[in-house]
């Protein structure tokens, strides 16, 4: 019985710092005073948000013109279960609005039950400006929803516009074999039938012949550093403290070399063809990863020769 | 009907700089789209279809830039592509413009390729710890130079040859208006007393972080007729998987591969002595010794002596990177375009400052993710 593969959490996110330009400029600076702009085309017509460029012709479009907080929403979909970070974390509707002095519709979200082709909103306005069209919370009822004055807000040339990714990492039938043989302390690899290569991780299929691979190979754990790098620049979302050696670590009997952490020596006496084993965490310590083997160290024995280890590089 | 002819009828490029704060994405596009319609003589009025060009969607946070691009692209109602290969998509971005003419389906064609860096952080883009790996990953530098360290070991080269493409790429990029960096002044003792970042590549052999864009008005003969233009002579692309067991990294076989396609469709049989200036991608200073023996320019092992010689400068038998480089701007979606374009700029004579004196052949040339894309085209003064 084959077990499931593996599975973890992946999750990355970045602040991301937009430049607006000349006429985002002015739509955000306006938002935060409360205003909002359109900008017309060149056919005559006023789009809200108002296009950098004009959607028929592609010239820039620098007349902008203030349109009203209220306008008829044109069409719409209910949001019965709303995702984070949408405008509203109760069911709501998202909405086309035609603003009132604008001749094309905007999206945003409404907040109202009885949502409606023709029913006329009114824009709500968050307490805090300065963060792009989220300066409106949403639109609501316009006999309801309380008008409200603009006010003085300095102008804003960028906006910062957090995004954040939350994926289910898998790992293949085969590479989880080999995950957990690394939390019982095996280095399983597998070999080609055809070319005899040994992979390790296991691909399940060799890349070269294109054939599935079944024999597995259990390895040692050690072998040489192919070729290596000494990384000395620290970087957001860096997890290894700044120097570290970053080495192409060839097991023996392997046929591909993978990349790991090479300590118990200074960075500047690691060498290419160096004989190195590895240092494992405790065994406590372990889980399904090749974080298992918390770096690899010389073993002291002789350099492998260039020409064993040219073809792999 | 057989293969149409293809030209360069124009190109334009922003002033790359690190933060380029006063533009979005769409105006830094629509500054390089301008003065290649300028540099053209034409308008968007008569711009068939429209070919983008962008490196991996993390690098800026914007899924599809295409479609929030299309208005400032000129695209409405007409064809607009996508085209993605990693750092050589500028290249590839141009080639496939150039296959749509080629093929007879449009007439003229603008192909664009852009790249914010301020607006994110290619180094934690580039270095996102998946589960169950080791976290080692440090960015393009901390790919990439093992590799140069086994290219020095493989070939002998003296340790000095990555300063020296630094230090002529740098003084290169001083004669072009549009350069990121321009350090006339830069010298070998200060690239090599500058900080090792990924040893063995120091920081003055690294290309910047820069914001950019690039673009090619491309037409066929009937639209290039009776103007300057850059013919296409031949195109290239190959692409290989980033590891395989007995991989080249140092030569990948894809680049040869498509470097051999390129000189044959060309009819080049001595690449040395028949092209003329070459924009080469190198990002980081070795590579210019590795790509001009991946490119059949040397032989294998050879290809740091021309760079010793001096040959590779202004003024040398195969001048490489006149305008300064990806050593001098990168903004990496329009890094691979800005070679293709420097090329077509030198045979049609409008390189400047940087301009290689009588130059008739010329090569653009871009990679991308681990070696594994390969784009090249061949532009010629003449017809083909």
């Amino acid at each position: 019985m084959t077990q499931a593969p593996l599975s973890a959490p992946l999750d990355i996110g970045f602040d991301y710092t937009r430049s607006l330009g000349p006429t985002l400029s002015r739509f955000v600076t306006g938002l935060a005073q409360r205003r909002i702009h359109g900008a017309r085309g060149t056919d005559g017509r006023v789009h809200v948000p108002p296009p950098e460029y004009d959607p028929v012709s592609g010239e820039p479009l620098t007349d902008l013109v203030e349109v009203a907080h209220t306008g008829t929403v044109t069409s719409w979909c209910r949001q019965p279960e709303p995702l984070a970070g949408q405008p509203l974390q109760r069911p709501f509707t998202w909405a086309f609005i035609r603003l009132d002095g604008a001749d094309t519709p905007m999206l945003h979200a409404v907040d109202a039950d009885d949502v409606h082709t023709g029913m006329r909103v009114r824009a709500r306005w968050a307490d805090t400006g300065g963060n792009g069209v989220r300066d409106i919370v949403c639109f609501g009822p316009e006999d309801s929803e309380p008008a409200v004055e603009p006010r003085a807000a300095d102008d804003l040339t960028m906006l910062t516009t957090p995004i954040h990714l939350s994926y289910r990492h898998s790992a293949s039938p085969e590479e989880s074999r080999y995950l957990r043989g690394l939390a019982d302390g095996k280095l399983l690899g597998q070999r080609c039938p055809a070319c005899g290569k040994v992979y390790i991780p296991p691909r399940g299929a060799c890349p070269t012949d294109g054939v599935p691979t079944e024999e597995e190979i259990e390895l040692p754990d050690r072998g040489i550093v192919t070729t290596f790098c000494i990384v000395n620049v620290p970087f957001l979302g860096q997890r290894i403290k700044p120097p570290y050696v970053a080495a192409y670590i060839l097991l023996d009997g392997a046929d591909i070399p993978f990349l790991h952490l090479v300590l118990g020596c200074a960075a500047d006496e690691v060498r290419m063809g160096m004989r190195v084993e590895a240092a494992w965490k405790p065994r406590d310590e372990w889980g399904t990863t090749l974080e298992n083997i918390d770096h690899f160290r010389p073993t002291g024995e002789p350099d492998a020769p260039y020409d064993s280890y040219a073809g792999h590089l | 009907m057989g293969k149409q002819r293809a030209a360069v009828l124009g190109v334009g490029q922003t002033h790359h700089r690190s933060k380029r704060l006063d533009v979005t994405m769409a105006g830094l596009c629509r500054e390089a789209i301008d003065r290649a319609l300028a540099d053209a003589g034409l308008t968007f009025a008569d711009i068939d279809a429209v070919v983008l060009g962008k490196a991996p969607d993390l690098f800026e946070g914007v899924m599809m830039p295409e479609l929030m691009l299309a208005d400032a692209l000129g695209a409405t109602g007409k064809p607009l592509l996508r085209v993605h290969t990693a750092g050589s998509v500028g290249g590839s971005t141009a080639n496939v413009a150039a296959s749509l003419v080629h093929g007879g389906e449009h007439s003229r064609v603008l192909a664009v390729a852009f790249e914010k860096q301020s607006e994110s952080n290619a180094m934690w883009a580039l270095s996102i710890s998946v589960p169950f790996h080791m976290p080692v990953g440090a960015g393009a530098g901390g790919y990439f130079a093992p590799h140069v360290r086994s290219y020095i070991r493989r070939s002998g080269a003296p340790s000095h040859i990555g300063a020296l493409v630094a230090v002529k790429d740098r003084r290169n990029g001083a004669k072009n208006q549009f350069a990121h960096l321009r350090q006339s002044d830069i010298t070998l003792e200060s690239v090599q007393a500058s900080a090792m970042l990924w040893d063995p590549i120091r920081y003055d052999e690294t290309c910047p972080s820069s914001d950019g864009a690039c673009a090619i008005v491309l037409g066929d003969e009937s639209a290039a007729q009776g103007r300057d233009a850059a013919w296409i002579h031949a195109t290239a692309m190959r692409t290989e998987p980033t590891t395989f067991a007995g991989r080249d990294q140092v030569n990948p076989r894809a680049g040869r591969d498509a470097a051999a396609a390129l000189w044959r469709e060309a009819g080049i049989d001595d690449p040395l002595s028949q092209v003329d200036a070459a924009e080469i991608y190198v990002p980081f200073s070795w590579f210019e010794p590795m790509w001009l023996e991946n490119l059949g320019f040397t032989e294998e092992g050879q290809g740091w002596k021309l760079t010793e010689a001096g040959e590779t400068e202004l003024g040398g038998r195969l001048p490489v990177n006149p305008s300064g480089g990806v050593l001098s701007s990168n903004p990496i979606g329009a890094s691979g375009m800005l070679r293709f374009g420097e090329a077509a700029m030198q045979v049609m004579g409008r390189a400047g400052e940087h301009q290689v004196d009588g130059a008739r052949i010329a090569l653009g040339h871009a990679y991308g993710g681990g070696s594994q894309y390969f784009s090249m085209w061949v532009v010629g003064a003449e017809k083909p």
